[in-house]
């Protein structure tokens, strides 16, 4: 069965590279069947690794065994959460390939298949990344799905601003990735491997019986700022909403709902399997560092989300909260911490795809996606409407979404004052959505006045990804999105789906310590006080809607987001001096 | 101290690369800084491999064993990073020229749109 580990990433390869060779020569169905197909066969392919992966499975690609207990080879390994990212990631994409089904206009001649063929190769450099067993073929394909996604935000490269988007999504994140290859150089100085595992095994030989010193945190800080900027913590986040806003909403779909919290994930990979040990870096000093930034990050972005009118931007900072709510939830290093993100990941990835999804309704019908100037225009769209308003319920953590879930399992792990933060956030970015329906599909409250127009993106006068605007939206666009959401309710109430996820995850980490995961009372009730929140906020914002009008405190943070590429570098350079004096106490203590 | 030198040089390129993305007036200069960046990777890794005294690890002319070798695998891993580098370098060049084309200009200080 690990043979087939290395398939994950070469099956949908070799479907986008037989896409770019003949699919000019193929009729556009035929490309877009032969996409479903390869993708449809990577995700079956990984759900049935994902249920044979107790004991975790190692595969030497090529047949590269160690000798000695040396080796050159590349390694992958497929344990419960790789293979659930992996899993994950190839269902979100055949998602989001059915829903841009026949959707954009006729490409270019010689082109029939391009974005099919960058959909796969997308999706096997995060399934790549997802099962990689060494730093640097992690670094790879790091920057082989970095490098697809680059290309996919500026796939409409007639446009403007996708492609200003696009660019600074590769500058920020490309640097952030050299930053992660010096930190594995350093390690590899060290240690002379590149396994995950048995650099964290050498790091602790080579540390003997003193802690960590300089060498370790420097290549800590500088391998986190690569992980940090892909999942767009405070201050690495700038790129983020940019992209968001601009890339195709297929691709949204997928950036959005898993390729962000693959770098959550990552996060958690390497420090479990690297740093955790002895010679690495000590757990309070992890737990101090991401549960600032996470904390920060939730913060920041709930405050940016509730203050925007472009719709995309919107569902783009509300990722950015929730990326800081997941950071954490690993942060705080309990089995039960990690259980819980992993079920919000889960949640949310449905939940957030599938709100990305109806905004691209809105776009390819009213060619906007501004909130100001949509208010009132979507009444006939009512299925949309309700599919909005049922994600905006299920991203608030309304029980028994598998966001609450998740949310109330990760509450309970985090505890104290750090729960209020949980509440908070997931409420204020859920009331933002909720007051997009009522004003968008419902017309509710007064039209809301235009201020700082300097300060803003609108998201009026968009062009629609389709061919023209739409006069009645697809089965498939409509379709996706229920099922995407079906999904997310389905993970808070398949029975023993909870303590399915939470085995495979404590099985790979956690120190082994098992924690099963069900629903509580004071979980619940902490789901539904957000939900209330959320739809009182959003209530209060659609009848006063100078609530919406950022007071003179969220200015300066407004301006922050400069649009400027020369700015969102000197942030990533501060937020990783940050990070290293959150992490520094125990290097000097050690 | 000879064995500090290339760390240092390292560091030194790589923020020197990050200042001038950082104070970049011109887009095709901004990728420049980030090529430079990522040249700073190249000297780390290699210098990691190095050893005083030792040879390339090419075994045509050579009998395994006789001599010290620099450490290859550092040497594969600096050819991987160039091929990432060239892919990098080229797309984001080739969305410069798109963004030259529609909004007629590459200077990052009148490329504000996307803001708050």
């Amino acid at each position: 069965m690990h043979h087939l580990l290395p398939l994950l990433v070469a099956v949908p390869l070799l479907g986008a590279a037989l896409l770019v060779a003949v699919g000019h020569r193929l009729p556009r169905i035929a490309a877009e069947i032969t996409g479903f197909v390869v993708s449809g066969a990577t995700a079956a392919l990984a759900l049935v690794l994902l249920l044979n992966s107790s004991p975790p499975m190692v595969e030497w690609v090529g047949g590269w065994l160690p000798v000695g207990g040396e080796s050159v080879g590349i390694v992958v390994v497929g344990d419960g959460p790789a293979l659930g990212m992996a899993a994950l990631v190839s269902l979100l994409t055949l998602a989001a390939l059915a829903y841009s089904w026949r959707y954009f206009e006729e490409p270019p001649r010689g082109h029939r298949g391009a974005f099919t063929a960058l959909m796969l190769a997308f999706q096997g450099a995060m399934c790549g990344f997802a099962i990689a067993g060494d730093l640097f073929n992690a670094f790879v394909f790091f920057e082989l799905m970095s490098v697809t996604a680059y290309a996919l935000t500026g796939y409409r490269i007639d446009d403007a601003k996708a492609v200003q988007g696009a660019l600074t999504f590769g500058v920020v994140n490309s640097l952030g990735a050299y930053a992660m290859l010096l930190g594995i150089g350093l390690l590899y100085a060290r240690t002379g491997e590149l396994s995950m595992a048995k650099i964290g095994r050498g790091l602790d030989a080579a540390a003997g019986h003193g802690g960590p010193d300089a060498l370790v945190l420097a290549s800590f800080v500088l391998v986190l700022t690569g992980l940090l900027v892909k999942a767009a913590a405070v201050p690495f986040h700038f790129w983020l909403p940019d992209a968001h806003a601009v890339a195709p909403t297929p691709v949204c779909m997928l950036l959005s709902g898993v390729m962000v919290e693959l770098g959550v994930y990552g996060v958690w990979r390497v420090y479990g399997t690297v740093f955790a040990g002895p010679g690495g870096i000590p757990a309070a000093d992890l737990t101090r560092a991401l549960v600032t930034l996470g904390t920060l990050t939730a913060a920041t972005a709930a405050v940016m989300c509730w203050y925007q009118r472009h719709i995309k931007r919107l569902l783009a900072y509300s990722t950015v909260a929730h990326t800081g709510l997941f950071l954490v939830g690993i942060g705080v290093l309990t089995p039960e911490g990690d259980d819980g993100v992993a079920l919000y990941i889960i949640g949310h990835a449905g939940v957030k795809a599938a709100l990305f999804a109806c905004a691209g309704v809105l776009l390819d019908r009213y060619g906007s996606v501004d909130e100001h100037t949509l208010h009132g225009r979507a009444r006939e769209l009512r299925t949309t409407a309700v599919l909005f308003a049922v994600g905006a319920l299920g991203l608030a953590g309304l029980p028994p979404f598998g966001v609450a879930l998740g949310k109330a399992v990760t509450e309970e792990a985090v505890g104290g004052p750090l729960t209020a933060v949980y509440v908070a956030a997931s409420a204020i970015t859920a009331g933002a959505v909720l007051r997009v329906t009522a004003r968008v599909f419902l017309g509710l409250g007064p039209r809301p006045q235009d201020a700082d127009s300097d300060l803003e993106t609108s998201g009026a006068g968009e062009e629609p990804e389709t061919a023209g605007l739409l006069s009645r939206i697809p089965d498939t666009m409509t379709t996706v999105p229920a099922l995407l959401l079906a999904a997310a309710f389905a993970v808070g109430v398949g029975p023993g789906f909870g303590d399915l996820v939470a085995r495979s995850v404590n099985e790979a980490g956690s120190g082994g310590a098992h924690a099963s995961v069900h629903w509580t009372l004071p979980g619940v009730l902490l789901g539904l006080a957000s939900t209330a929140l959320a739809v009182a906020l959003g209530g209060l914002a659609v009848t006063r809607p100078h609530w919406t009008t950022a007071p003179d405190w969220a200015r300066p943070l407004r301006r922050l987001q400069s649009g400027h590429v020369g700015d969102y570098v000197a942030w990533l350079l501060m937020g990783a001096t940050v990070l290293g004096a959150l992490a520094l106490p125990g290097v000097l203590g050690g | 101290m000879m064995h500090v030198l290339p760390y240092l040089v390292a560091a030194y390129i790589f923020l020197t690369g990050c200042y001038g993305l950082a104070t970049s007036r011109n887009l095709i200069h901004a990728i420049g800084c980030l090529a430079v960046c990522q040249s700073s990777t190249y000297v780390l890794l290699l210098a990691v491999g190095y050893q005083d005294g030792a040879t390339a690890p090419v075994f045509s002319d050579l009998r395994p064993g006789s001599r010290p070798v620099v450490d290859p695998v550092v040497q594969a891993l600096t050819l991987t990073d160039i091929v990432v580098g060239a892919t990098v370098t080229a797309l984001l060049l080739a969305l410069v020229l798109q963004i030259a084309k529609r909004h007629g200009t590459v200077d990052p200080d009148e490329l504000r749109e996307l803001r708050g």
